[in-house]
C-alpha cells in the first residue's frame, strides 16, 4: 500500500485527446460487454502519459464517467497502486531500487547521488525542473543490480560514476541510452559462461 | 551439470533471435496442432505424469490443478490468466522469457486454453516491464498474423484470443486471487479461498492462473514427452528450472538447470563463486526474498528443489537465490526486507498491515543495537501472530524471512542488543507505548 499525497494544484478539467479516445476504446474491447472497468487500470495510464506523468483528480473523474464507475472506486486504484504519480514528477523520473538484491550490491550509493545531483528529498523536482527521484520496491532485474528505472526504462549493471554520468545527461534534456552499463545484453554471467556455448559461438 | 540438448529455453541469453521464424527453427510452434488433437484428457494427463510443479512459488502440481476446472463449458466461459507479475525481490526469470522466449510463452497459452477450455487469455505483466510488454505484444502480432492464434489458432479449429494487461506496482497482484481483482480493474487484495478460481475466478467464471515459466514448458513437455521431463531432477521435483542467482556473486545471472542440483553448484560453477570466495558467505536465501534464509553451513550440501528446501524449513519459491556474503550486515538485510512487505502489504488483515511495520521497525531499531534483549523474543512472537492469520500467504512471506534470521542469527542479534528492558531501569520515559508497565508511584 502507497502513501502517496496528491498534488495541492489541481487543473479544472480533464480530457482524452482524439488518439487516446480511440486508445481507450480499444483496451475496452478487450473485456468482456459491461466488463468495462478491467480497463480502468489501463486508462489511468493513458491519463498519466497524456498529463506529463501525473494523473490529477479531474482525470480519474473523466475516467470513472467513461467507464461509467463510481469515481471513488477509480481513486481506490489510482492511489492503491504505486506506479500512478498523483502529483507532478520530473520530465525524467528516477525510481531507484533499493530492495535487498540491488542495496547488497551498491544501491544505496546510488541514492547518494541522486540527492546530491537532483535533490536532497524524494519526489522533490531538482533545480532546473527537469529531474526528480523516489526509492521503489524491487523492479525485478535483480541479476542486473544495482539498478534504476527512468520513466519507462530499465538502467542496469550501474554504479555511482555512472549514474552521476545519466544524471549529467537528463539535467541537460538528453535521454541517455537504456539497458545495462557493462555492456550485457542479457542475464549471464559474464565472462563465466558454460551453458549454451554452441549458440553462443554460432 | 544439465546438457545444452535438455535445456527447454535455448535461447535464454537471446542468442538466436526472438522472431517467429527464429522461434520456429528452435522447436516452437511445431506439431501444435498435433498436440491438441490428442485430445484434452491427453495433455492433462500428460503434465499430470510429467509431475509438472507451477513455477510461480507454491509449487502446485499443474496437471492437477487444470483438472479442477469443469469439463464441460456451461453458461461462464473460461478464462486462463498468465501471471507475469514478477515482484518477489531476487527474481527475474520470468522477464528474460518474456523478452526473448516470448513464442514459447504464447505457444504455451494455446495448448494450456484448449487443455482447460478457455478462448480468451489474459496476460498479466507487472507495469514497470513495460519494454518487456512491448515485446511480447509485438511477438503476439506475430502469431496473430501467421495465424497461429486467434481464429481457429494454428489450425487446431480452436479460437484463442490473448489480451496484455499491465499492472501497476504492487506486489501482492503476484497473489493469483489479488491479481483477478486487479484484472477486474479493483485494487488488489487477495479474495477469500475457496472457492478456489479453477471455480469461480475472473468474473466469477473459471480460471487458472499459472506463472509465466510454468506455461512456457508446457510445449517441450508435450513435445518431448512427460516421461523425458520427469526423468531429469528428483522424483515429485521434476524437470529444468530457471535459476536467478543475484547478491554477493561475482557473476550473478539467470541460468536453466535440473532441479534438485546443489546450491553450492550454482554458485561456484554458474555464478562464479561468493565475492571474497566461499569462506565469506554469511546466508543464502534460497527462494525470493519471502523464504527463510540458509546459514552456510546448510548451504554447503543443500539441492535446490521444493522438497529438501522444506526438510530445511526454507522453500524453492520463486528460485531467486539472493547470495549475502560476511561484509553484509546480514539484521540490515532482512530489515530491508521487513520494510519491503511493510511497503507491500495490502493493508486488508490487520495482522499482516500492522505486524509487517512493527517488524520493519524493530528490526531497524536491532540493526542499529537499540533493542533490548527480550524483544529479541517478542519480534519472534510477532512473526507468529501473522504467520496463519491472514487471508494470503503474504503474511507468511513476510514472517518467514524474519524467523529465518531469528533461527539462524539469535546470537547475533542478540549480542547486538544486550541491555536490560527500558521497563526496568525504572526510568520515567513518556514515549514508551507500554507506560502501563512503569511502576509510576501515583498509577
Amino acid at each position: 500500500m502507497s502513501l502517496k499525497k496528491v498534488a495541492k494544484d489541481q487543473p479544472d478539467s480533464f480530457e482524452f485527446n482524439l488518439k487516446n479516445i480511440e486508445a481507450a476504446k480499444k483496451i475496452i474491447s478487450n473485456y468482456p460487454t459491461q466488463k468495462q472497468q478491467s480497463a480502468v487500470m489501463a486508462l489511468l495510464y493513458i491519463a498519466q502519459r497524456q498529463n506529463n506523468n501525473w494523473i490529477p483528480l479531474a482525470a480519474m473523474k473523466y475516467i470513472a464517467k467513461f467507464l461509467d464507475m463510481p469515481y471513488i472506486k477509480v481513486y481506490e486504484v489510482a492511489t492503491f497502486y504505486s506506479m500512478y504519480n498523483l502529483a507532478p514528477v520530473g520530465k525524467f523520473f528516477y525510481q531507484v531500487c533499493t530492495t535487498t538484491p540491488c542495496m547488497l550490491r551498491g544501491a544505496y550509493k546510488l541514492v547518494d547521488v541522486c540527492k546530491s545531483k537532483i535533490s536532497e528529498k524524494e519526489n522533490e523536482l531538482s533545480k532546473d525542473g527537469n529531474c526528480s527521484w523516489t526509492e521503489v520496491e524491487c523492479l525485478g532485474a535483480c541479476v542486473n543490480a544495482p539498478m534504476i528505472q527512468i520513466n519507462d526504462n530499465y538502467y542496469e549493471d550501474l554504479d555511482k560514476e555512472k549514474i552521476e554520468k545519466i544524471i549529467d545527461q537528463t539535467i541537460k534534456g538528453e535521454t541517455p541510452k537504456d539497458g545495462s552499463y557493462r555492456g550485457r545484453v542479457n542475464s549471464e554471467p559474464e565472462n563465466n559462461r558454460k551453458t549454451l556455448m554452441e549458440l553462443k559461438n554460432a | 551439470m544439465l546438457e545444452d540438448k535438455d535445456r527447454i529455453f535455448k535461447n535464454l541469453y537471446n542468442d538466436m533471435g526472438v522472431d517467429v521464424l527464429s522461434s520456429q527453427k528452435r522447436g516452437d510452434w511445431l506439431d501444435t496442432k498435433e498436440i491438441c488433437s490428442k485430445g484434452r484428457e491427453w495433455i492433462i494427463n500428460e503434465i499430470k505424469s510429467s509431475e509438472l510443479r507451477g513455477r510461480g512459488g507454491a509449487g502446485f502440481p499443474t496437471g492437477l490443478k487444470w483438472s479442477f476446472v469443469p469439463k464441460e463449458v456451461s453458461s461462464r466461459p473460461h478464462y486462463l490468466v498468465i501471471n507475469a507479475d514478477e515482484s518477489e525481490p531476487g527474481t527475474c526469470k520470468d522477464r528474460d522469457i518474456l523478452r526473448f522466449e516470448p513464442h514459447k510463452l504464447i505457444e504455451g497459452c494455446l495448448i494450456s486454453s484448449y487443455a482447460v477450455n478457455a478462448h480468451k487469455c489474459y496476460i498479466y505483466i507487472r507495469g514497470e516491464y513495460f519494454n518487456e510488454g512491448k515485446k511480447l505484444q509485438k511477438a503476439i502480432d506475430e502469431a496473430y498474423e501467421k495465424k497461429l492464434i486467434g481464429k481457429n489458432a494454428s489450425g487446431t479449429t480452436w479460437d484463442l484470443d490473448i489480451y496484455i494487461h499491465y499492472g501497476a506496482g504492487a506486489y501482492i497482484c503476484g497473489e493469483e486471487t489479488a491479481l483477478l481483482e486487479s484484472l477486474e480493474g479493483k485494487k488488489g487484495q487477495p479474495r477469500l479461498k475457496p472457492p478456489f478460481p479453477a471455480l469461480i475466478g475472473l468474473y466469477g467464471c473459471p480460471t487458472i492462473i499459472n506463472n509465466v515459466e510454468t506455461i512456457a514448458v508446457v510445449p517441450t513437455i508435450l513435445k518431448r514427452g512427460a516421461k523425458w521431463f520427469s526423468n531429469l531432477g528428483k522424483s515429485k521435483n521434476t524437470g529444468t528450472k530457471i535459476f536467478c542467482i543475484s547478491g554477493n556473486v561475482n557473476n550473478p545471472c539467470n541460468v536453466e538447470e535440473e532441479m534438485g542440483i546443489p546450491l553450492k553448484d550454482l554458485i561456484e560453477n554458474h555464478a562464479g563463486g561468493v565475492i571474497g570466495g566461499w569462506e565469506n558467505l554469511k546466508a543464502v536465501i534460497p527462494g525470493g526474498s519471502s523464504m527463510p534464509l540458509l546459514p552456510k553451513e546448510t548451504c554447503e550440501t543443500i539441492t535446490m528443489d521444493f522438497d529438501s528446501l522444506i526438510q530445511q524449513k526454507s522453500g524453492l519459491g520463486t528460485a531467486g537465490i539472493i547470495v549475502i556474503n560476511k561484509d553484509q550486515d546480514i539484521i540490515k538485510c532482512m530489515a530491508r526486507i521487513a520494510r519491503f512487505y511493510k511497503h507491500e502489504s495490502c493493508g486488508q488483515c490487520t495482522p499482516c498491515r500492522e505486524g509487517s511495520g512493527w517488524m520493519w521497525r524493530m528490526l531497524e531499531r536491532m540493526t542499529k543495537g537499540e533493542a533490548s534483549r527480550e524483544e529479541v523474543d517478542m519480534l519472534m512472537d510477532v512473526t507468529k501472530q501473522i504467520e496463519g492469520h491472514t487471508i494470503c500467504a503474504f503474511g507468511e512471506g513476510s514472517a518467514w524471512p524474519v524467523q529465518g534470521l531469528l533461527r539462524h542469527f539469535k546470537k547475533e542479534v542478540i549480542k547486538r542488543n544486550n541491555f536490560n528492558p527500558l521497563v526496568n531501569t525504572n526510568k520515567n520515559i513518556p514515549y514508551l507505548v507500554d507506560q502501563h508497565l512503569l511502576e509510576k508511584e501515583n498509577a
